[in-house]
């Protein structure tokens, strides 16, 4: 097995064990990142700096002073700020920034020995489930069924893609509505968005402060343990970022769930739902209740509202997020003309800089927070959103220990096929994943079978606050209980 | 609720975007649509419901008032489009 082919875990032991190198890996994986052009996931590469800090690494295990992700490549969301390296949030308004700061989770990680192959693919400003909207062109997804290309989903698409094709060993994905979950679900991968505050914010490119969080992008659940440990921990410089312990989420991985109460919600069987993902939802249900567990059917009666509340929520704050690139400090400025003052210089700028989809959210968001407007959408759909969180509050207090649910209400699709869709009509492939940005409840994606075309498809499982050991342990039994083990054949 | 051109009009200065007239009618209708998606929020009872605030309950810690940062303004300006003389240099402000 080529080093990029290894898991964490895998790579962890071996480096640990003498057996290879952290330089050895990081090579396998420049090879393997170089050889997946065609997949248009890695935006930019940072092979000087991935060789630097695995020579770093290796000095490191040979002192005996590694951590678990010491000499492990990653890739990095663009939405990170990673200094002196490209930041763009997959957007033109960005073009040329090179931020003379570090994001905390990419210090975190970098202190603690991993490796950066290179920046990620994303829709621009984390506002997409197709990375069809970035300023770098669409990452491509490594499944193929037939000539199309596919979307590997979105927002972290170039992440998903990334892992999905071993071209890194794991990869960091931030998640809004379902961005790590969707893409995850698309490409066979595992995703995990933890609880709300679980990871801190700072140095990530802001959407909407109130349901951003990073998390990690993986082959493995175990490995989606071992990072979300070394991404978590409370950081001064977030105030949102809570002053909790981490536990090892690790250890908490003991395939024991007997006896633990998965609750399955009827609001989440959406009408049209694919024969494959209904029978996908009771295989699951089934291997759940194999391994001892008990389901309970559940209500989360405001499941409907969801979608509609995110849609005036996430917006609105990114208007305001968003209103910073207005060409005077960093990035794109617009050419100006004779006479042209400074609101000139903002319209052209941000009309220039912005895509269509981020224009449009601009808009509504600025929109729904108007005089006259703010009380009927932004402060009915907070009211509506205290409302969801309440749903889960009560079925967890009635002793559910985790729910299942579908991650996606399909395989992945073609690359364009939503084109002349409405906005609306790609917002729905958010609808199982929002109501847990909505409720800041920790939510993972597992791969759990192929559809009848042989794409992949996942399921999610959502856990109590601060639970991510708990969660994540559902979903180790989920994946082993799966046994899903197919990769893409290489076409790229 | 069917957003006009004037609205999006406005919208569109409200957002600093510049968007050019003969693309404002679809401007329109697709922040429409948006927003008619939105009407569902109407049917719920929200009587009594205190809008959420913070997602996860917790106290805003206060820090010391104390300088912290900064002393770079060569950092600060690094990716400025135009600085001069340690200064964002921009169009003109005030009529």
């Amino acid at each position: 097995m080529n080093g990029n082919e290894l898991t964490i875990a895998a790579a962890r032991e071996a480096l640990r064990a003498g057996e290879v190198s952290a330089v050895d890996l990081a090579m396998a994986c420049l090879t393997a990142m170089d050889a997946g052009d065609g997949l248009n996931a890695f935006v930019h590469k940072t092979p000087e700096i991935a060789l630097d800090q695995a020579r770093a690494a290796d000095a490191r295990i040979a002192r005996g002073d590694a951590p678990g992700v010491c000499g492990i490549p990653l890739g990095i969301k663009d939405l990170f700020c990673t200094k002196g390296v490209p930041s763009q949030a997959g957007s033109k308004i960005l073009r040329g920034f090179r931020p003379e700061y570090e994001s905390s989770v990419t210090a975190r990680l970098f202190g603690a020995g991993a490796v950066m192959l290179g920046k990620l693919n994303m829709d621009e400003f984390a506002m997409g489930s197709s990375n069809e909207s970035s300023c770098y062109g669409p990452a491509v997804n490594p499944w193929r069924v037939d000539d199309r290309l596919l979307t590997p989903g979105g927002s972290s698409g170039g992440s998903a893609a990334a892992v999905a094709g071993d071209l890194c060993l794991g990869a960091l994905g931030t998640d809004t509505g379902g961005s790590i979950r969707q893409p995850a679900a698309f490409t066979g991968i595992v995703g995990i968005k933890p609880t709300y505050g679980r990871v801190s914010r700072w140095g990530i490119v802001a959407f909407a402060s109130s349901l951003d969080q990073a998390g990690p992008m993986t082959k493995s659940v175990r490995d989606a343990a071992i990072l979300l440990g070394a991404m978590a921990g409370h950081d001064p410089m977030d105030s949102t970022c809570a002053d909790l312990p981490v536990p090892d989420f690790e250890a908490a991985l003991t395939g024991d769930i007997r006896g633990k109460v998965i609750g399955i919600p009827r609001e989440y069987r959406m009408e049209g739902m694919p024969a494959e993902i209904e029978a996908l939802w009771s295989r699951g249900a089934e291997m759940l209740r194999d391994a001892g567990a008990v389901t309970r059917d559940i209500s989360l009666p405001h499941t409907k509202y969801a979608l509609p509340a995110y849609y005036v929520i996430a917006p609105a704050e990114a208007s305001s997020n968003l209103a910073r690139y207005d060409g005077v400090r960093y990035g794109h400025r617009a050419a100006l003309a004779a006479g042209d003052g400074i609101t000139d210089m903002y319209e052209k700028t941000r009309a220039e800089g912005f895509g269509r989809e981020v224009q449009r959210r601009v808009m509504v968001g600025a929109y729904v927070l108007s005089a006259g407007f703010y009380d009927a959408y932004y402060n009915r759909a907070r009211k509506v959103r205290a409302l969801i969180k309440r749903d889960f509050e009560a079925v967890f207090a009635e002793g559910v220990d985790a729910i299942l649910t579908p991650a996606t209400p399909s395989a992945a699709f073609g690359l364009g096929e939503m084109s002349n869709a409405s906005p609306v009509e790609m917002y729905l492939n958010d609808v199982f994943t929002v109501t847990v940005n909505l409720a800041g409840l920790p939510g993972v994606a597992v791969p759990v079978g192929l559809d009848a075309r042989g794409l992949p498809l996942g399921l999610q499982l959502i856990g109590r606050p601060w639970e991510e050991g708990a969660l994540l342990n559902h979903a180790y039994v989920l994946e082993s209980a799966a046994g899903f083990v197919a990769k893409p054949s290489k076409w790229w | 609720m069917a957003i006009d051109i004037d609205t999006a009009r406005k919208v569109a200065h409200l957002a600093r975007i510049r968007v050019a007239e003969e693309d404002l009618p679809r401007v329109a209708a697709e922040l429409s649509g948006i927003l008619g998606f939105m009407e569902e929020l109407n049917e719920v009872d929200v009587e009594g419901v205190a809008p959420m605030t913070s997602v996860t309950p917790m106290r805003l810690r206060l820090r010391e008032d104390a300088v912290t940062d900064g002393g770079y303004p060569a950092r600060v300006l690094a990716n400025a489009p135009e600085a001069r003389e340690g200064f964002f240099a921009v169009p003109k402000v005030v009529e």
